[in-house]
């Protein structure tokens, strides 16, 4: 069976979602044209800006670089889901208090990559950070804000995890 | 840019993905798609159909096999990484592994994908060449198994058939005396390089012997530096770097005058890793 369209099914931010879609329509498009999540964004269409990084199946991807076709099934995850979860609230302040964003284009995929390295645990070196965003442009900032603010919140959840500690 | 129209088929077996390629001679295998997609929306490449081939099952393992490190054609970049087997039997691989793209690249990219792909700046060609891995393709008529030295023809050109798909790769599984080197430059962590080196030897005393060294983003293909390989077994690593058989071009990167310095660069930081024992 070929078809240029398809009928897909999948999760997107908890709801359940279901489409016809073009098979040459991209994954970050799906999500912006068909279902109005704007948060993600369209940068650079060949996977080296990192400005659509989205989560699908628990695993950070290029949505330029996966068709929407390829989703059926699947458990997708945007900024707006990953916000509203309030899972990167204390990442989203950070960025604000120290300037990690300006024009804000790359944020989403930016926190997206960030929340990624995060969610391993620990205060990884400042080294480690700038490897994990590397597949991440950012225009405006020259990136050493960004590594402080991702530095300070790894930093503050590991605190907070040893202050659980009875 | 958007990708121009193509019809998309999920192959249940490689059976059918075969047959699939042999009715649409313009058909595209989709794989990882990190590149493939790259092409397809910029339009460097329009076929009619894609062939998705991630739910064809069995082809995703990494396993030790008779002295081999096999590591099936669909293994995402991120289980190799992650893989205990690979770190321990396939060394050379896992230090290649974190200069291939980036995280969200590595999650969905493929280890056959990148093989059969075959771009000529890309480290995992270069790392099975200085291996001297070999691949497993199926096609219409069964199995067949191509060698390394033998695989890569030209630029992104491969001597796998029109209905070939690659299943698996293998390479000989590192034991005390293997030495491995890599080392690449490029613009930005996880960019394709502007020139890079992986390389293997065998430890025999002080000296070293099955000295390969495959360099990527100097030609069509990786390259074998073969005179410099003969001068590095005799230990001496400027003769080596003088002897340097490769004559990149110019391309956007750099000048073939500045890849071939930085060439010779990366032969003494990878001759200093093939000299030191193993940890």
């Amino acid at each position: 069976m070929t078809a240029q369209s398809l009928d897909i099914s999948l999760t997107v931010n908890g709801d359940a979602v279901s489409d016809r879609v073009e098979a040459r329509k991209t994954l970050v498009d799906f999500l912006r044209e068909d279902l109005a999540l704007t948060g993600s964004h369209v940068g650079c269409e060949h996977g080296v800006c990192g400005a659509c990084t989205v989560r699908v199946d628990g695993e950070i991807v290029r949505g330029c670089l996966m068709l929407a076709v390829q989703c059926d099934g699947a458990t997708v995850q945007t900024i707006e889901g990953l916000s509203d979860s309030g899972e990167l609230a204390d990442l989203q302040a950070a960025f604000e208090q120290r300037n990690a964003l300006q024009c804000g284009y790359c944020t989403p995929g930016m926190l997206a990559a960030a929340q990624d390295l995060l969610r391993k645990g620990g205060v990884p070196s400042r080294d480690a950070i700038r490897e994990h965003i590397s597949g991440n442009y950012c225009r405006c900032t020259g990136y050493h804000a960004i590594v402080d603010a991702i530095e300070a919140v790894a930093q503050e959840r590991t605190k907070v995890r040893a202050g659980d500690k009875p | 840019m958007k990708p121009a129209p193509f019809a998309y088929a999920k192959a249940r077996s490689l059976d059918e993905a075969i047959a699939l390629l042999g009715e649409h001679k313009d058909a595209r295998l989709l794989a990882g798609g990190q590149s493939l997609i790259a092409t397809l929306n910029m339009r460097l490449s329009s076929p009619s159909l894609l062939i998705d081939i991630n739910g064809v099952g069995g082809c995703d393992g990494i396993a030790l096999k008779a002295g081999m490190v096999e590591i099936g054609a669909l293994t995402r970049h991120a289980a190799a990484e992650r893989s205990e087997t690979v770190a321990r039997h396939a060394p050379l691989i896992a230090k290649a592994m974190p200069h291939i793209g980036h995280v969200a690249i590595r999650n969905r990219g493929t280890i056959g994908g990148s093989i059969a792909f075959a771009d000529p700046a890309a480290e995992l060609p270069a790392c099975l060449l200085a291996l001297g891995g070999e691949v497993e393709a199926l096609g219409p008529k069964g199995k067949r198994t191509i060698k390394a030295d033998d695989l890569f023809k030209g630029l992104f050109e491969t001597a796998l058939g029109p209905q070939d798909v690659l299943t698996a790769i293998r390479v000989p599984a590192a034991d005390k005396n293997a030495r491995y080197g890599f080392a690449e430059f490029a613009r930005r962590h996880g960019d394709y390089a502007i020139v890079g080196l992986a390389a293997g030897a065998r430890a025999e005393g002080k000296a070293l012997t099955d000295v390969r060294l495959a360099f990527f983003g100097v030609g069509a293909t990786p390259l074998r530096a073969k005179k410099s390989e003969a001068a590095l077994a005799k230990g001496d690593v400027e003769a080596a770097v003088a002897a340097l058989d490769v004559e990149p071009q110019d391309d956007v990167q750099a000048t073939g005058a500045v890849k071939k310095h930085l060439a010779g660069v990366l032969l003494r930081r990878v001759a200093r890793q093939l000299m030191e024992p193993r940890a």
